[in-house]
């Protein structure tokens, strides 16, 4: 290929080179960030150790981009989807998922057996350091990987059209991971802007937003190219879920460095307006990560395996329209009784009240989508655990409200009620939909007629269910226990229970719970291996007859299960 | 083309929009009235509490409610309510001896309570939630004592502390007789055996003959000549089989070699004296409470 060749494809598609200034310019910084700092701090040398990652991913992302343009770009057939970056963003997602869980299993045994799981000479162990890597590798890491994945998969299908921006989808997918080793590199050194979700500091969170701009952009210019006349359900949530995270992100992480390359800032707002704002980012994370970008992969997983048109467009449309505009206004509830004025909280209750039937629009979608086909939850356990997942979310969005109201809140805040609540949100819901999606997805994607083994998936499916349920029926109890017991007085005015009394009955519930998360992580092995016997076509697995092209017809090909009873 | 003109679902009988994406179509079902009407009624419910209850914004205040609720007074009025009852039972402890406390049973019950209540937050960390105890934290239920376990003895130690930062704090050193070279090896050897007799455990005699002499010359002046200890300097009896860092060989070997200076904080900055008193009545009713000294002492101590 000739130089003028390579030059007339870069002018096509000029992403490279846009990519290649951005690997440049935070070659440069990194550099800087690399140097030794003489600051006698614990936080210095994770600058260092970041500065060391950085180099090292540009670098590599620099070389890679100067074999693409020497060997010549390959001619882009805009009649094909971009599958690889998806297929990518599966294999992240499992991988994820896993080290998420797993992290989650270790800080649940550091709880009920501290003497056994506590490290005194491997700092980075502590349950302060490993809690946020836990929430952040699976709502970000596991989740934010599916979301992108399902996203760039669901947009091209629903658009007919081939992702837009050549090479920006796979900065978007190696950026993503960089931030993640980043965010978690950062927790287990000890770095922290003490954000709960928002933890990593400015310059990962800069380095995010470039990220996730590109994504914003990737998504809205496929949109602007779709072939078909109107914009599918599930694609205005998940343009709901890029933008308002970005304003989330980028609002909450505003913050001033002490330095160019220090790993330390200090945000710009103080006192109760940095709670105000912490938690209006925290409960949107909820609303438009885990929600409405949810509620997406619903929108399209489910329809599309059962076989049957959504439900009511009607409803799909008030109901994106009355979260979308009511979740926003809901942050305060986490702060009640606290310093936060009393007319906030109010606000903040009565707007989680009106969000219950919003919530619930994607719910009652979802499951009566299912009606003409619910004999197939006999005989396909995937669809089941789409449908299954529903029924979590319909759960999770009833005892959000409910957890809202301030009477409640002031038994369940700070108690394992708020732990079980989110448990049966993220292991219920959003796990749920995340393995229907990807079960669904993997046979697709690799073209094979089925997945490995429609039997491996009843077992996971088996066995995330009872993890679930010893999860969160422990954490109700212990919560409830537990909040009562703080509020007991006796009749002369004292604390009937000391604190450490409150600990010490909650044991047995945190050993339950132990179990639960445990039979959970082993479910999402088992997926992982069948998932990665499916990719090497093992079992049923077989290759599909002829290679179906695919943007050329609007469906996905084949992918009519083939069911076991069938 | 995907636009196509609505069609009858044959399953449910409903019209769909004409839509169709990637092979999924909608129906047009309406909205379900339930739905409907319990969304309108959480709205409703929105509107009615925010009027009632302080919710907007103004310029220099905020909307206070129909209600005029507010959790600041609220929990103002209770710390009263609360503060004013106990105040003066508060009161009526300070200063007041253990027999004049438990003269008065209403004044004992809320000690008793305040104690309680005192210790599971401040002591049941180190000395556990029943005031049990473990290696190295006294345990408070029985009647073996370091620094005396009268009603003034346990409050006086709370008070001051334990080889605490008060200028007046309980002292004294068991030090490491072998890390620092005081005695050899081959002596603590001897001197363990020796204490291993004392408190009645199976000893190697030759040994404990060997000692006798270490130990008179070492450890008599605060252990005492029999070892049976002495209050007045928190030296442990060695003769009752009672131990706070273990009572077999190895442990007591190594409370020998390495010494032992455990610490309890004086809780004198920390908490008032009326709850050190409280606390004290506490301590003292669980179990191993020694009675007050009398003048004309011919009562023999429990």
């Amino acid at each position: 290929m000739t130089s003028k060749n390579i030059l007339s494809r870069l002018k096509g598609d000029d992403s490279l080179i846009f990519i290649a200034l951005i690997c440049v310019l935070g070659f440069i910084w990194s550099i800087f960030a690399a140097q030794p700092h003489d600051v006698p701090s614990m936080i210095y040398p994770t600058m260092e150790m970041h500065g060391f990652i950085l180099m090292g991913a540009f670098i590599i992302a620099l070389i890679v981009i100067m074999f693409k343009v020497a060997d010549g770009l390959p001619q882009i057939d805009h009649s094909e989807y971009e599958d690889g970056v998806i297929k990518a963003g599966v294999i992240a997602t499992t991988f994820w998922g896993i080290v998420g869980m797993l992290v989650g299993v270790i800080i649940a045994c550091q709880l009920t057996w501290p003497e056994i799981f506590y490290f005194e000479n491997l700092p980075w162990t502590n349950f302060g350091r490993l809690r946020p890597l836990h929430t952040s590798a699976v709502i970000f890491a596991f989740g934010g990987n599916a979301l992108i994945a399902t996203s760039l998969y669901v947009v091209q299908r629903t658009c007919r059209t081939r992702l837009a921006g050549g090479n920006w989808a796979w900065f978007v997918f190696w950026g993503y991971q960089l931030f993640i080793v980043l965010a978690a590199t950062g927790y287990l050194t000890g770095i922290t802007q003490s954000k709960e979700y928002a933890e990593p500091e400015w310059y990962v969170d800069i380095w995010l937003t470039i990220v996730w701009v590109a994504y914003l952009m990737i998504f809205l210019f496929t949109l602007a190219r779709r072939k078909e006349p109107h914009i599918y359900v599930a694609n205005w949530f998940y343009l709901a879920f890029i933008i308002t995270i970005a304003i989330l992100h980028i609002v909450n992480n505003l913050a001033l460095p002490t330095g160019p390359f220090d790993a330390k800032s200090y945000s710009l707002f103080a006192g109760v307006q940095d709670a105000m704002t912490q938690w209006w980012y925290g409960h949107n994370a909820v609303g438009f990560f885990l929600t409405a970008g949810f509620l997406a992969i619903m929108y399209y997983f489910i329809p599309k395996r059962a076989d049957r048109p959504i439900w009511s467009y009607k409803l799909s449309i008030v109901h994106f329209w009355a979260v979308i505009f009511i979740y926003v206004w809901a942050g305060p509830h986490h702060l009640h009784y606290t310093a936060l004025p009393q007319w906030t909280q109010t606000l903040g209750m009565v707007f989680s009240i009106m969000l219950w039937m919003p919530s619930w629009g994607g719910m009652i979608n979802g499951l009566m989508t299912l009606s003409g086909a619910w004999d197939k939850l006999r005989t396909d356990p995937v669809l089941r655990m789409l449908v299954v997942s529903v029924a979590f979310y319909g759960m999770a969005t009833f005892e959000g409200p409910l957890m809202s109201i301030r009477y409640v809140n002031a038994l369940s805040h700070y108690t394992e009620w708020t732990i079980g609540h989110v448990h049966s949100g993220a292991l219920g819901w959003n796990g749920f939909i995340t393995f229907g999606a990807l079960y669904c997805l993997v046979p697709w994607l690799w073209k094979k007629k089925e997945l490995y083994s429609l039997k491996l998936v009843e077992l996971h499916f088996w066995l995330a269910t009872l993890g679930i349920v010893f999860y969160i029926t422990s954490m109700w109890v212990a919560g409830i226990m537990e909040g009562l017991m703080w509020r007991a007085y006796t009749d002369l005015g004292f604390l009937e229970y000391a604190f450490i009394e409150t600990v010490s009955a909650k044991h047995i519930y945190y050993v339950i719970r132990a179990l639960g998360g445990t039979l959970f992580l082993l479910g999402t092995f088992i997926m992982a291996f069948n998932i990665f016997m499916t990719i090497k076509g093992k079992g049923l697995a077989q290759p599909l007859d002829g290679d179906i092209p695919l943007a050329k017809r609007p469906s996905v090909p084949t992918a009519a299960p083939i069911l076991a009873g069938e | 083309m995907s636009d196509n003109t609505p069609k009858i679902d044959e399953i449910s009988g409903t019209e769909t929009t004409g839509h169709e994406w990637d092979g999924i179509e909608e129906l047009n079902t309406p909205m379900p009235r339930w739905w409907l009407w319990v969304f309108y009624a959480s709205i409703l419910f929105a509107i009615a509490y925010a009027i009632a209850m302080p919710s907007i914004p103004l310029v220099n205040s905020y909307y206070k409610g129909l209600l005029g609720a507010s959790d600041r007074k609220q929990v103002a009025q209770e710390v009263e309510l609360m503060g004013g009852q106990k105040y003066e039972l508060f009161n009526q402890l300070n200063g007041e001896t253990l027999e004049g406390i438990e003269a008065k049973p209403e004044l004992f019950r809320f000690a008793m309570a305040a104690g309680k209540s005192a210790f599971g937050d401040n002591c049941a960390t180190c000395h556990g939630s029943g005031g049990q105890g473990f290696k190295g934290y006294p345990n408070l239920n029985d009647d073996v004592w370091l620094w005396g376990g009268t009603f003034e003895d346990i409050r006086q130690t709370l008070t001051v502390g334990i080889r605490s930062a008060h200028d007046d704090t309980r002292f004294n050193i068991m030090m490491a007789y072998g890390r620092e070279g005081f005695l050899t090896n081959p002596q603590i050897d001897d001197l363990t055996q020796y204490v291993l007799n004392l408190s009645g455990q199976e000893a190697e005699q030759q040994a404990v003959l060997r000692a006798g002499t270490v130990f008179q010359t070492n450890c008599s002046s605060c252990h005492g000549v029999a070892g049976t200890g002495d209050q007045s300097q928190g030296a442990p009896n060695l003769t009752d089989n009672e131990w706070l860092y273990g009572g077999d060989a190895a442990d007591i070997r190594a409370t020998i070699y390495n010494g032992r200076q455990g610490v309890m904080p004086n809780w004198n900055e920390r908490l008032s004296p009326e709850i050190i008193s409280a606390l004290a009545i506490y301590v003292h009713s669980l179990g191993g409470g020694v009675a007050t000294p009398q003048d004309t002492n011919t009562e023999d101590a429990p």
